[in-house]
């Protein structure tokens, strides 16, 4: 299909964009990639009056490691990220995630950002952010704010995201001394959505295990280092808990077993790829 | 900038394969859209028209996307490439062009300019890729008739080829 007639704004600077949004609110989309806005505009899943294309804000277009994270602007691509050869030293999680978001052609254009704010319950992007316990800075005409992955993602292709306000960054925690990361994830075919996708964490004390696909967003659990019976009585307790319900790609039961499979999986990937 | 209404057709320029080309389109119209129906330019086809499929692939400046994905006005100032540029102009196909004429790589065709396009920017950033390198860069587009293996063989034998070239 073809989208419902919108008015179109190319915005040349973020106050031009945060203006616009002051003045439509509700009735205004920012796009920055597009790779999630477009096909729901294509199908008429949402009709706004406005769009207010950010995609050429170059002073959006970064990713800095500063002060123990990572942050990336509105406007870098997945693709410009995940091409960036230190992206596996600082953030490891997020150079496993990438690989699995959606093709290379989609990630030539698609952003970090863009990704968080649509906010797909299978999405990798929202997944690693949540894993790693990073933050997301929302920007309005009047404020800033920065806010915890947890408390952005809302619900099910909701965040906490207001009418009036951009997600101008996202920031990755950097990869901790003695840690481990891995990410795994099943999908039909690469680079569809995953039915079960799995980040984990790991060190000397801890184990944390994220999971996208099931629940509505995406669900983090902590433990002391755990093996054998433990973690497995652990794994079948987290996938229990996440609620997930049958649909046409996965029953509910397999979607606990590939949680309880895949998250031994990542916790034992995490376990041995801690760096010393 | 001023706020482009809905209510009317806007000019776009942009370049089209080295070409300074015009037309004019609603906000809402899709770039893939634009290139065939502003621009007669057809060899860039429409599929799914949410990005799964990727019969819509061209390259914007330089980098493979989805035409279908795009508005038309974001293309303004971009340098586009699309199947109709590839081959030289005396009609000598490219390297992977001839490459997939002689594996058999194709049989309807709906899906080959996109394949094409894809694997241009694939090859140019991975000159050696192994065979599981290919199939994932092909995960981004669908082809129905030939079960992919001829395609696979055809840009391993591209690849092969321009390494070759270039030593």
């Amino acid at each position: 299909m073809k989208p419902a007639p919108f008015d179109y704004l190319r915005a040349e600077t973020l106050d031009e964009a945060l203006d616009a949004l002051a003045e439509y609110g509700d009735d205004a989309k920012i796009m920055a990639g597009g790779q999630s806005l477009m096909p729901m505009l294509n199908i008429r899943l949402v009709k706004p009056a406005v769009v207010v294309d950010i995609s050429r804000l170059k002073d959006l277009d970064y990713a800095k490691t500063d002060n123990g994270q990572l942050d990336v602007g509105a406007t870098r691509t997945q693709g410009d990220l995940a091409g960036d050869p230190s992206l596996a030293d600082t953030v490891p999680l997020m150079a496993l995630g990438l690989k699995h978001v959606g093709h290379f052609q989609t990630r030539n254009r698609g952003t970090i950002c863009g990704s968080l704010c649509h906010s797909d319950p299978s999405s990798e992007v929202p997944l690693c952010l949540a894993t790693l316990g990073g933050q997301v800075t929302l920007r309005s005409k009047k404020r800033e704010r920065i806010i915890d992955a947890a408390d952005f993602q809302v619900d099910m292709l909701t965040t906490d995201c207001r009418s009036d306000e951009i997600a101008i960054a996202a920031h990755f925690p950097t990869a901790a001394n003695g840690h481990g990361y891995a990410f795994t994830e099943i999908a039909r075919r690469h680079g569809d959505f995953a039915m079960v996708a799995v980040a984990a964490i790991a060190s000397g004390e801890m184990i944390r295990l994220g999971v996208g696909g099931v629940a509505a967003k995406p669900t983090v659990r902590e433990w002391p280092v755990l093996d054998g019976q433990d973690l497995e009585d652990a794994l079948n307790e987290f996938a229990w808990d996440l609620g997930g319900a049958d649909d046409i790609h996965a029953t509910a039961r397999y979607s606990r077993e590939m949680v309880r499979a895949l998250g031994a999986q990542v916790i034992k990937e995490a376990l041995d790829a801690r760096s010393v | 900038m001023p706020v482009l209404s809905k209510e009317r057709r806007h000019p776009v320029i942009f370049t089209l394969n080295g070409e300074e080309v015009e037309g004019f389109a609603e906000p809402r119209m899709l770039l893939v859209d634009f290139l065939r129906h502003q621009l007669g330019a057809t060899g860039t086809h429409v599929g799914c028209e949410h990005g799964i499929c990727g019969a819509c692939t061209i390259r914007i400046d330089g980098k493979a996307q989805r035409a279908c994905l795009t508005l038309a006005v974001q293309a303004d100032g971009r340098s586009i490439e699309t199947i109709e540029g590839m081959a030289a102009a005396d009609g000598t196909l490219s390297p992977l062009q001839q490459a997939f004429h002689e594996n058999f790589a194709l049989q309807c065709g709906f899906c080959t300019p996109g394949i094409l396009m894809s694997m241009e920017e694939f090859l140019e950033t991975n000159p050696d890729p192994s065979e599981t390198e290919v199939r994932e860069a092909l995960s981004g587009n669908i082809c129905r008739c030939t079960g992919y293996a001829e395609i696979i063989n055809a840009v391993l034998q591209t690849a092969k080829q321009l390494r070759e070239g270039a030593e």
